[in-house]
């Protein structure tokens, strides 16, 4: 098995002439470079076709990124490098899929298939939603339920069919979408092997155990299949937890190169409850595909929140161009609002000002990505501050009433604001969820 | 053709402190159930790395005044005894099967009720005649009047092993002083800030105060509000702890209740949002999301609101720790 190379290993295919030509004074610091990932290989001009080849597969990443789909809603998935998010972050945000069975009337079925498609949301500007629709043979007849999944829906398809032969006559009918086919095992290795080959698709492998699955990735990828995805076989919250966990160390920590390829996880059971606490332990601890059963907009909006929250890059402050936001078409009656540049404040209150269907101006203050409470205390929400930007901005001369609304929690500012500008400033709400109310019970222009 | 797996294990040089809370009447207290946190020498139920004795646990919030921001879906299993704390925390502890009470006085705050310290004495008297479960309690966050309140308070339930809260960086000689003489341990907060966090246990620890007393409260934000920078810093303090740093090895408390009844997608009514489907499934959702969450980041105690919530968080708990497989 190929092992992540060390400097020194590197250092040994290198001319070994201090050259420079590849701006480092000598090989070795260049193979340290290299080694570390920070410098690619090709950088050395004078690096021989054996060198390449040797490195070529110690250096790939430690997990494959696989595309799942084609076009707008193609889904990538993997290519993780990271244990945990503060030691770098989460790059591609795992894929969540609805199972529908195929053994359903097909008018159900394209009404399931509808609705999973329909748990789309925005938050935060970002819309989040189900990725994947997973159809599942269960004795029905599988070509035509795929196909009707694939009329009703434009998200990209998982094939659940552990029959070679019905998978292949659904995939005849539609197998253009890159779908991920799912389950390779032990009995049907070879032919669904050719399926993913002819068809270019991803394909799951299950196996038993971690054991099992490193067994089955070796043969596939002498058969020609490489875009993977592992499920270790386990169910159930703490087994699932226990495999992915074993997966991603091998992967990332051991670089196992067997399991170096994204996981799939099943969250099953009746209670929605149980399924949402595998869902949501699966999304933080390691699984790149999710398959769940049918759920309601009230199960989905949650997962999907977790989603959102662990694949957020730790490193980017969540901060939101620092400007003046129109809301619903403002005009010189309408009110203008002041708050921060922190992402999650700034949506917050646009959403609730939305709702209040009250066009408005939206008077964003640059606090670095800090929202009102953080900002203020920190010095960057100061009174200064909100008449140098809301005068640059120019609003108040598009407005005939000189009012200004400040969020409450920084009541302290108004009678600076108001004797260093003459404006009038009225203290907004505390929290964004009460924008409605006062916009419409009590702003007044005049 | 058997193919070699490495060993993915990793073991730790520190096991997290164990914290017991209650005292029995062999004790100096009237408590008939402890609650022990705290001891694992693994992250979250990766029980493969190393010991995890002590589940986490869920404490249900109580108060000492009727709530008046609660949305309707988390006011209703409670409306009949929302007037007095202790039918409260028994209702709590034999319907809903808290493991401890998390009494909050929030009666106290200057800005609301402005109720006495001896107001706030009756309320933990009654609370401790009617449950036999350890309890948390949680002052009104106004530090002067918390510490014009806790003197009271901590000698009012002397001896009960109760968990005082909250210490910051600012105020923590008073209640680390009144925990030391009265036989409590403490809570000790810090603003989504590792390096605060470690700054409040070294101040407890100065002023003389057992680092095994202590319990980590890193703040909590609920999901989609923050939620990732808190999940993060925990997971940082605990992995820091495991690894040998003594001063970030305490047992970690989240206040999962009081932040998720506060956000738009646990409360807003089904008709203001027609696309999120029906809020007295979502709002318990929510929670119970936020609760999972925050397990998987190491969460001990969890204080929690809605009972079908809290059901759902003992059942995940009892399935992380390998019940029942």
């Amino acid at each position: 098995m190929a092992k992540r190379l060390t400097g020194i290993e590197i250092y040994k295919l290198l001319p070994r002439t201090n050259c420079r030509d590849c701006g480092f004074p000598t090989c070795m610091a260049f193979a340290m470079q290299v080694a570390a990932k920070k410098v690619a290989l090709d950088q050395c001009p004078h690096v021989s076709e054996e060198a390449k080849a040797a490195l070529g597969e110690a250096q790939a990443p430690p997990m494959r990124t696989v595309t799942i789909g084609t076009g707008d809603r193609a889904w990538e998935v993997g290519g993780e490098t990271v244990l945990f998010r503060h030691e770098e972050k989460f790059h591609r945000p795992c894929a969540i899929a609805v199972r529908v069975p195929d053994d359903l009337p097909p008018q159900e079925l394209s009404a399931r298939v509808k609705e999973a498609t329909s748990l789309r949301f925005v938050r935060i500007g970002q819309e989040i939603g189900v990725n994947l629709i997973a159809v599942e043979h269960r004795g029905g007849d599988f070509p035509t339920a795929v196909q009707a999944a694939r009329e009703a829906s434009d998200l990209p398809l998982m094939l659940i069919c552990e029959d070679p032969d019905l998978l292949g006559k659904a995939l005849a009918a539609c197998g253009d979408g890159r779908p991920l086919l799912y389950p390779a095992t032990s009995g049907n290795l070879e032919a669904m092997a050719a399926l993913a080959v002819e068809h270019s698709c991803p394909l799951g492998v299950k196996g038993d155990g971690v054991e099992g699955l490193a067994a089955l990735t070796g043969k596939l990828k002498e058969l020609g299949v490489e875009d993977l995805v592992l499920d270790p076989g386990a169910r159930g919250l703490l087994p699932t937890l226990t495999a992915l966990v074993h997966l991603r160390r091998l992967a990332l920590v051991k670089t196992f190169r067997p399991v170096g390829y994204p996981t799939l996880a099943f969250a099953v059971g009746d209670d929605p409850y149980e399924l949402l606490a595998q869902g949501v332990a699966y999304v933080c601890k390691y699984a790149s595909v999710v398959v769940f059963p049918p759920i309601g907009p009230e199960l989905a909006l949650p997962l999907l929140a977790a989603r959102q929250n662990i694949y957020t890059d730790p490193q980017v402050p969540n901060a939101i161009e620092a400007k003046l936001y129109e809301v619903g078409g403002p005009g010189p009656d309408s009110p203008v609002l002041v708050t921060t540049n922190f992402a999650l404040t700034y949506f917050t209150v646009e959403g609730e000002v939305e709702r209040s269907k009250v066009p408005a101006y939206i008077a964003v203050i640059d606090t670095e990505g800090l929202g009102v409470l953080n900002a203020y205390a920190d010095d960057r929400l100061t009174a200064e501050k909100i008449i140098k930007t809301v005068r640059e901005y120019g609003v108040m001369d598009r407005v005939n009433h000189g009012k200004i609304i400040i969020p409450g929690l920084v009541a302290v500012l108004k009678m600076e604001i108001q004797e260093e500008t003459g404006w009038e400033v009225i203290v907004g709400p505390e929290d964004a969820a009460g924008i409605p109310a006062f916009l419409k019970n009590e702003w007044k222009p005049n | 053709m058997a193919i070699e797996v490495p060993d993915v294990r990793e073991s730790f040089s520190q096991a997290i402190y164990t914290v017991t809370l209650g005292a029995t009447p062999q004790e100096g207290g009237t408590r008939e159930r402890l609650i022990t946190v705290g001891g694992e020498r693994a992250l979250p139920f990766h029980h493969f790395d190393g010991e995890i004795p002590h589940p986490p646990v869920v404490a249900m919030e109580v108060w000492d005044i009727p709530p008046q921001d609660w949305p309707p879906v988390v006011r209703a299993p409670f409306q009949d005894v929302f007037d007095d704390p202790g039918e409260w925390a028994k209702k709590c502890v034999e319907e809903y099967g808290a493991a401890l009470i998390c009494l909050r006085l929030v009666g106290c705050d200057p800005n609301g009720a402005n109720r006495s310290p001896q107001e706030a004495v009756q309320a933990v008297r009654r609370v401790l005649e009617a449950v036999k479960v350890p309890l948390i309690i949680w002052g009104c966050g106004v530090p002067d009047k918390d510490n014009d309140v806790f003197p009271s308070v901590a000698e009012a339930a002397q001896g009960e092993n109760c968990l005082l809260g909250t210490i910051t960086e600012d105020n923590y000689k008073t209640l680390t002083a009144l925990a030391t003489a009265y036989g409590h341990k403490v809570i000790a907060e810090s603003p989504v800030d590792i390096n605060i966090a470690k700054q409040v246990n070294i101040l407890a620890m100065d002023a003389g105060f057992p680092l095994e007393g202590l319990v980590m409260y890193p703040s909590t934000a609920a999901l989609g509000y923050g939620l990732e920078y808190v999940y993060t810093i925990m997971e940082r303090t605990r992995i820091a702890g495991l690894r040998g740093d003594k001063l970030m090895a305490m047992p970690m408390l989240v206040d999962v209740g009081r932040e998720v009844w506060g956000v738009k997608e646990a409360r807003a009514p089904v008709e203001e949002q027609p696309e999120w489907g029906d809020e007295r499934a979502r709002g318990p959702f929510w929670e119970a999301a936020t609760a999972y969450t925050y397990l998987l980041a190491g969460a001990d105690i969890l204080i929690m609101r809605h009972p079908e919530a809290v059901r759902a968080t003992k059942l995940a708990i009892g399935k992380l720790m390998g019940e029942g497989a």
